[in-house]
């Protein structure tokens, strides 16, 4: 009962920092860090946990940003629901989009999911009636039956139970027979295929979720900054929530989640500080981490703690993990699986 | 030699082909096995035995031909469809999913059959069921106690055991065996042996040790470039001129 103990403060400790962000940072900056964290796990939940590498997260993100912005503008509805209709929107779009990709692996699948996300960016560019262009959605309301959220530390607080909400799915789904059938596929797909599971099946329903939670990042994000814009379905969208998690170490969920802090505080004090290249520092940051930690920041750090091993819940993440044990594949093992 | 359906019939091969490129790589092979029969499957390397299992058990489609089980045709069905019917393989090269315990391998194979996977709001060792018959499945193979390791970290001898265990667990009616002692050492063999002599399955198993499928099998099938030579009871096999030219005159 001892590792149910530990997990527990584990999770205790989670929800404390999560708690206490907007008095450590800026509090737009926390809520960046909660949106993007939440994406970056939607994302491994994908890359970590089912092997699939997706560089098109942005056309959900993106989507559900304008999606809410949509419902809140035109309805004034209160944003929790607009943010909803906007995952719900991005869990639409992803079955189609994931019904055509999850035949394909590797590379191929990471080519397949970018084209499509491409294909969404182009829409919204050329839809300017409903997305505005390149001026996208200004002035989107944060209506919560009639509360003040204009501060952001308030909406921060009005927007953390959704993101949490979100964080605990991913985690259970994780821990569900579903999500021990996706580490199954991929670790061996064939191997699952034999046993009778159908592993294309399995793949559409994760992405449909990944989408879905990437949609519910998106939405709120959409909200907290007031506007969606063509950066929200940018590529870059897609490249940064896939560096977060390899930065945090990819399948162990809590990396995404320090990835993220890591990637938008870097940002954030860089551009304070008057710095134009940020994408330099991000990037050498990535390049030095993947070289000297391989796992990512978590899975490194889970590995070695000596007190970690002995932490079931610490070890098997770090075991059950692509980036955290030496029989599951290194990142770039994932890509050339594909070929 | 033909598929035709006889009483008891489990498995009917008829006229089965694969080509790739112009090549056959199987060409018109038929036969067909009975209930808890144990067919080995013999032929110098590149005779298209391994393509044989994977045509039927659809990781490859047929060219020509059809693969019934229990009279359905399943030419056409995906490789999860076949397995649901009943149909289980193991692989040529070492095949269990590598980052997930011993005892997580098994229960996902029981859980198969179960139905109990689209859950996603529960967890994952909640399914006392299949729980059971994962463990079940271990000790008969003798890897009970070593349920908690990470298969990956299993030796090759072992990994070979587990990978029984995966198919016992799926209750499966015809088992297919792909060189399930490729890669063991001499001392590993008669202990797999016994645990495949246990199954008490419809069996088809492609080996080299020649000792071990003259032990195990009813009726031998030889396959050379792609067609299959000959299907007979062991000694008879061993006797047979044609069979002892395709192993280019080397004595069985």
């Amino acid at each position: 009962m001892r590792g149910h103990g530990m997990k527990r403060w584990g999770i205790l400790l989670g929800l404390v920092v999560a708690l206490a962000l907007p008095w450590l940072v800026y509090p737009p900056i926390a809520l960046d860090i909660a949106v993007w964290a939440l994406l970056a796990i939607s994302v491994d939940l994908l890359l970590g946990f089912t092997g699939l590498l997706s560089f098109g997260h942005a056309a959900f993100w993106g989507t559900a940003a304008y999606a809410t912005g949509l419902v809140a503008l035109h309805t004034g509805a209160p944003f929790p629901v607009a943010v909803i209709a906007g995952a719900v929107t991005a869990g639409l779009l992803a079955a189609p989009i994931g019904y055509l990709s999850v035949k394909r692996t590797g590379i191929y699948f990471a080519m397949v999911t970018l084209a499509f996300a491409q294909m969404v960016y182009f829409i919204a560019n050329q839809w300017r009636s409903l997305t505005g262009g390149e001026n996208g959605l200004q002035g989107i309301p944060r209506d919560l039956f009639g509360v003040d959220l204009s501060d952001p530390f308030y909406f921060y607080y009005a927007a953390l139970p959704l993101v949490l909400l979100g964080v605990f799915a991913a985690w259970r789904i994780v821990r569900s027979p579903f999500g021990r059938v996706l580490v199954a596929i991929r670790d061996n797909p064939a191997r699952a295929r034999a046993l009778g599971y159908p592993v294309e099946r399995y793949k559409l329903l994760v992405f449909v979720l990944s989408a879905t939670l990437a949609g519910l990042a998106g939405g709120l994000h959409a909200v907290g900054h007031g506007f969606a814009s063509m950066d929200d379905v940018h590529w870059t969208t897609s490249g940064q929530a896939v560096l977060m998690v390899v930065l945090g170490g990819i399948g162990t969920l809590w990396g995404s989640v320090i990835g993220a802090a890591l990637v938008v505080q870097l940002e954030d004090v860089l551009a304070t500080a008057g710095f134009d290249g940020t994408g330099i520092v991000t990037g050498a940051v990535f390049v030095l981490v993947v070289l000297l930690f391989r796992r990512g920041i978590w899975g490194t750090a889970a590995m070695w703690l000596p007190r970690a091993r002995r932490l079931p819940a610490l070890s098997r993440l770090a075991r059950r993990g692509p980036g955290a044990t030496p029989s599951a594949p290194a990142p770039e093992a994932l890509v050339k699986k594909g070929a | 030699m033909s598929g035709e359906d006889v009483m008891g019939t489990v498995l009917a091969v008829d006229d089965l082909s694969w080509h790739a490129g112009g090549a056959r790589i199987v060409s018109d092979v038929s036969f067909s096995v009975a209930e808890r029969e144990f067919v080995a499957v013999i032929g110098p390397n590149g005779a298209g035995k391994t393509t044989l299992f994977n045509l039927i058990s659809g990781v490859l489609r047929a060219s020509g031909g059809s693969v019934r089980l229990d009279g359905a045709d399943i030419t056409r069905e995906a490789p999860q469809r076949r397995a649901r019917r009943g149909l289980g393989r193991t692989f040529q090269t070492s095949s269990v999913f590598a980052s997930l315990t011993v005892r997580e391998n098994v229960r996902l194979a029981a859980a198969a059959r179960r139905g109990s996977c689209l859950r996603l709001w529960r967890r994952a060792d909640s399914d006392a069921g299949a729980l059971a018959t994962a463990d079940e499945a271990l000790e008969r193979v003798g890897l009970a106690d070593r349920a908690p390791e990470v298969a990956g970290s299993l030796s090759h001898g072992d990994k070979r055991k587990l990978e029984l265990a995966i198919l016992l667990a799926t209750d499966p009616r015809v088992i297919l065996l792909d060189e399930p002692m490729a890669g063991l050492g001499a001392a590993d063999v008669p202990a797999l042996t016994e645990v495949i002599r246990s199954l008490d399955r419809t069996v088809l198993m492609v080996e080299h040790h020649m000792n071990v499928l003259l032990d195990l099998a009813d009726r031998v099938a030889v396959m050379h470039h792609g067609a299959l030579l000959a299907i007979d009871a062991p000694e008879r096999i061993m006797a047979d001129p044609t069979v002892r030219d395709a192993y280019l005159g080397e004595p069985l």
